[in-house]
């Protein structure tokens, strides 16, 4: 039976770990080398590194900094941020990424999806979605949440939970949820949201935006999700990987609990 | 040692390239059929479709039989994920394509059940019979939708299988010539510790292999 996975993120600009509220206010938390080390020693069960500066200010992906990751990095490692194409996926999947992640570009041109998963399979897509909680349904079939693109700054007014079972009808093998309204706040998890999506697909989902303790986690997977995602509780070092895992274990979730 | 892994196209390349050094191989990556025959140790990573896989191994004369008859003859090879699947005789994924057929039987997708997400994602436990030397029992990482499963599979004589569940029974690996050839559905190079601890004794049964008089 697999375990449940707990994921570091690490938000990458220009070559360090960032971290912000709501995608804003970016501040420095560290070397991403050392902190994907740092994790995995802890017994994180997968990486995802993002490029939040990629989408906005249209730069290069950090093939560099996933390259140096790489090289101390014995777990799966998803990558995500700029990815517009094949080639910019080719790219990192060479500097040593295992999954690839899109999500703006997803929106803008839905193909993009069937394209990645035709020529790296459905296992190595995988499809972010930032999702914002709307006051009222504009249309009929709204199931409540709507997919923002651009780090957050372009509402779509598209339905998030058909956005996901689309994007697995077109070949992603994983969906890395966001609570856009919860990213950074250590609010918990939109756990209505999680519920939805995981009904809709039948792919692994990941839970991200809002986590600050154990109890949020266990929310989470209750809700249907098979990881869960963290950043900010484990940048500021409040408490560690393995600390998370145990409680989970606790609380009668299986985890891999590294020896 | 050097060892030959083979260029897939597809594959997360790097992250096999990367574990073999961390183990002190040092890789080059190949498409030649006489670098495959020829190296002391070989890699077959994969990432993506059956299909996909075969043609490339069909577009570069000889290198299948290469690799095949590496896997037969029990000479040093590791054969990842996609790897692993085109050893059997062909999958669900790409109907009508022959796979390398060194092992028996098909790889299909996994058989839905409720709550059970495809592809599976993530860490499980694998059981490794008791004749396995290289592979170990313990929590792996599997990336997969297709898998050879139990009822429809038995290891063929000489060979060692490791078994784990995902809904039902399959195939986590196998492995014959005493561990120096090991095929695995799941990633040993993204298994952390034991990952990394079975290809240091898939390295150890071959280095033993090459330095003993009797071979």
């Amino acid at each position: 039976m697999l375990t449940k996975r707990v994921i570091p993120c690490l938000d990458i600009r220009d070559g360090r770990v960032v971290k912000g509220v709501r995608f804003q206010g970016l501040r420095d938390a560290g070397d991403p080398v050392e902190c994907a080390a740092r994790y995995e020693a802890q017994g994180a069960d997968e990486l995802v590194i993002l490029d939040v500066s990629a989408t906005p200010e249209g730069r290069a992906n950090a093939a560099e900094t996933v390259a140096a990751v790489r090289a101390v990095l014995g777990i799966p490692l998803t990558v995500g941020g700029g990815v517009r194409a094949v080639a910019d996926a080719a790219r990192l999947l060479d500097a040593g990424a295992d999954k690839v992640s899109v999500n703006t570009a997803a929106v803008d041109r839905p193909e993009l999806i069937g394209e990645l998963a035709g020529r790296f399979g459905v296992q190595c897509t995988v499809v972010a979605i930032d999702a914002a909680r709307r006051e009222l349904a504009r249309a009929p079939g709204d199931r409540g949440w709507e997919v923002v693109t651009r780090s957050g700054t372009d509402r779509t007014g598209i339905d998030a939970v058909g956005w996901a079972e689309r994007c697995v009808s077109l070949g992603a093998g994983e969906i890395l949820l966001t609570s856009w309204d919860r990213d950074g706040t250590r609010s918990g998890y939109d756990t209505d949201l999680l519920r939805s999506v995981c009904g809709g697909v039948g792919v692994p989902v990941i839970a991200s935006g809002g986590a600050d303790s154990v109890a949020h986690m266990v929310e989470a997977l209750d809700a249907g999700s098979e990881a869960v995602l963290a950043a900010s509780i484990f940048h500021d070092a409040h408490t560690t990987v393995d600390d998370v895992k145990r409680g989970l274990a606790q609380a009668g979730a299986r985890v891999r609990i590294a020896s | 040692m050097n060892a030959a892994v083979v260029r897939t196209g597809t594959a997360n390349l790097a992250s096999v390239l990367a574990a073999l050094r961390r183990v002190g191989v040092d890789p080059v990556e190949t498409q030649d059929a006489g670098a495959v025959r020829d190296a002391p140790l070989v890699v077959l990573p994969g990432v993506g479709s059956f299909g996909a896989a075969m043609e490339t191994l069909s577009a570069h004369a000889g290198l299948g039989e290469a690799l095949a008859s590496r896997a037969r003859s029990g000479r040093a090879l590791l054969a990842i994920c996609l790897g692993f699947q085109v050893l059997f005789e062909s999958s669900e994924e790409s109907p009508g394509v022959r796979g390398l057929g060194v092992l028996p039987g098909s790889v299909r997708r996994f058989a839905g059940a409720p709550g059970l997400r495809v592809p599976q994602m993530g860490w499980n436990t694998i059981e490794p019979a008791a004749a396995c030397r290289s592979l170990a029992g313990g929590e792996v990482y599997f990336a997969n939708s297709y898998r050879v499963g139990e009822g429809e599979w038995a290891a063929p004589a000489g060979w060692a299988p490791a078994w784990c569940a995902h809904g039902d029974r399959f195939v986590a690996g196998v492995e014959g010539a005493e561990g120096r050839v090991v095929a695995c559905q799941f990633h040993p190079e993204l298994s952390g510790a034991l990952g990394a601890s079975l290809l240091a004794r898939w390295v150890a049964a071959n280095r033993e292999a090459t330095c003993s008089p009797s071979a």
